[in-house]
């Protein structure tokens, strides 16, 4: 692996990442098929975090395969089942095992997943979690108390641009990168115009942004999305797109979409980056980079 | 302030007062009345229930308040219907059981859940307003509460799943944070919700908590 993510967001081009989801349960063959298929075509790959709450094999582990398979890993870090001292052990145990990205966010809620009894901690919001990595990096831990060893990471947070009301949304993004955050990787977008509007507004803040292309598979999940799912908006005439599609084409025509949203982003410049959730489809990922004209993205 | 309460389902209240025949039950004519849990009316439903039971129910009595000083005097008046039964089903929140328990070596037995400490906006309508987190932080988020009004209890704004000004949990709930944005911004106090919270301390008062007022 040529470069390390912070090198790859610094270097001025146009970066990707993607992300895998770990198994529920300790069968991790597919998991390891999708960071075989993902790390030399991408800068770096999320590794979710008991998405949607339901409980998984830990992000950590998947972060840990991807470090073994040579590959950029960023470990996404919810501040929903931990608490302090239970975040600051993760991130010390990272840090020695040459993990250098980390993606801070609150977490979904409890009672959405599969264990609907279970206790949310949310001791730390992510705010305060960007916080405590910046306090861990100056040689101190949360309670004030001298590290043998510190750490180092590079590290991000998430916004979402179609939010409303958006007020209170962006008040929260400017508290993250007034917490350290260095990167954004943003919920899905589709709207490029209204996303386009976003970054004029994010622009005058250091930091780098990548949005985030949810590859869309059928108008059906277009549309599915667009009443359940906060903070995306499916313009209608790419669900008709995705409706006109012939049978059997609908994958290709959301790998077109995608595809094409991200090569008119970089074209005109109008983020740093992407960052590419394929959501169960992650062998399809490399198409959509071939789609976007990025073909060979590492080498 | 009310602490608000749910009956426990008549399978559980069954399942405590095995081996127990005799039942003594206390009602409270404050909170679990006004939520119509163990009032007067809610006594009498339970005794008719513990007789298609098969308990024999010895007397029965609603304390003004459960959970004060009274309800010394309000045991020694019912003395011998309370010595002459095996237990004490108490139809109050968890201070009145707990009340209870202090004054009478008999088992207390709880027929309620204590759900939270709220207030009612509208009949029937009950909302948390406080979980008592020893660093009150009203003065910052307009008067609403983020620890309760916020499913996750966030203290530096909204969390992702905010939507339409709705919480992620549930769409007939409100978002805390959009409710606290709304009322700073007509106050002219949005550099307040600008402003970094740090984490909570969640030690202040030790538990088992307790404090003396000199
Ligand atoms: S911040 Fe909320 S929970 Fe804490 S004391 Fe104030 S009202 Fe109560
Ligand atoms: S949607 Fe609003 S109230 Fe619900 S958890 Fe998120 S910030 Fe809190």
């Amino acid at each position: 692996m040529a470069q390390s993510f912070k090198e790859a967001l610094n270097s001025g081009k146009f970066v990707v990442t993607s992300e895998i989801g770990p198994p529920k349960g300790t069968n991790i063959e597919n998991m390891r098929h999708h960071i075989d298929i993902l790390k030399d075509k991408v800068d770096a790959i999320n590794v979710t975090d008991h998405q949607s709450s339901v409980m998984r094999f830990p992000s950590i582990g998947g972060c840990l395969e991807i470090k073994e398979h040579g590959g950029e890993p960023i470990l996404q870090m919810t501040c929903r089942d931990r608490n302090q001292l239970a975040l600051q052990a993760e991130l010390l145990l990272a840090y020695t095992r040459g993990i250098r990205n980390v993606l801070c966010l609150t977490g979904d809620a409890v009672p959405v997943g599969d264990h609907k009894e279970a206790k949310g901690v949310f001791e730390l919001d992510s705010v305060q979690l960007l916080r405590a990595i910046r306090q861990m990096e100056s040689g101190k831990d949360m309670g004030g108390n001298d590290l043998d060893g510190s750490v180092e990471f590079c590290a991000g947070a998430i916004v979402t641009p179609e939010a409303n009301p958006i007020e209170p949304q962006l008040i929260k993004f400017e508290k993250k990168i007034e917490a350290g955050a260095e990167f954004i990787q943003t919920q899905a977008i589709y709207d490029l115009d209204n996303f386009a509007k976003f970054m004029d507004y994010a622009r005058q803040y250091p930091v780098k942004i990548l949005a985030g292309i949810v590859l869309l598979v059928s108008a059906r999940m277009a549309k599915y999305m667009n009443e359940n799912v906060p903070g995306i908006f499916v313009p209608q005439h790419l669900i008709d797109e995705m409706a006109e599609a012939p049978k059997g084409e609908a994958l290709n025509k959301g790998i077109e979409i995608a595809g094409r949203m991200i090569a008119e982003l970089k074209k005109y410049s109008i983020c740093d980056g992407v960052h590419i959730m394929a959501i169960g489809r992650e062998e399809v990922v490399p198409d959509i980079l071939a789609a976007a004209g990025i073909d060979n993205h590492n080498k | 302030m009310k602490s608000i309460t749910r009956q426990k389902s008549l399978e559980e209240v069954e399942h405590q007062l095995e081996g127990l025949e005799r039942v003594y039950i206390i009602g409270c004519g404050t909170c679990a009345t006004m939520t119509r849990t163990g009032g007067r009316e809610e006594v009498l439903d339970m005794k008719e229930r513990l007789q298609e039971m098969g308990k024999m129910v010895t007397g029965w009595t609603v304390i003004p308040t459960a959970c004060d000083d009274m309800t010394e005097a309000s045991l020694n008046e019912n003395t011998g219907f309370i010595q002459s039964a095996d237990c004490i089903l108490v139809m109050s929140c968890a201070l009145g059981v707990q009340k209870v328990g202090s004054y009478i070596s008999k088992p207390v037995i709880p027929a309620l859940d204590t759900l939270f400490i709220g207030v009612e906006d509208g009949p029937g309508y009950f909302h948390e307003v406080c979980d008592q987190c020893g660093h009150c932080v009203l003065g910052y988020t307009a008067g609403i509460c983020p620890i309760t009004a916020c499913h996750k209890g966030l203290l530096n704004g909204p969390c992702g799943g905010t939507n339409n000004g709705k919480c992620e949990v549930d769409k007939e709930k409100d978002c805390a944070w959009t409710l606290i944005y709304q009322r700073l911004n007509e106050q002219g106090r949005l550099d307040l919700m600008r402003k970094y919270q740090p984490v909570k301390n969640s030690q202040i008062v030790l538990r088992p908590r307790v404090t003396i007022i000199s």
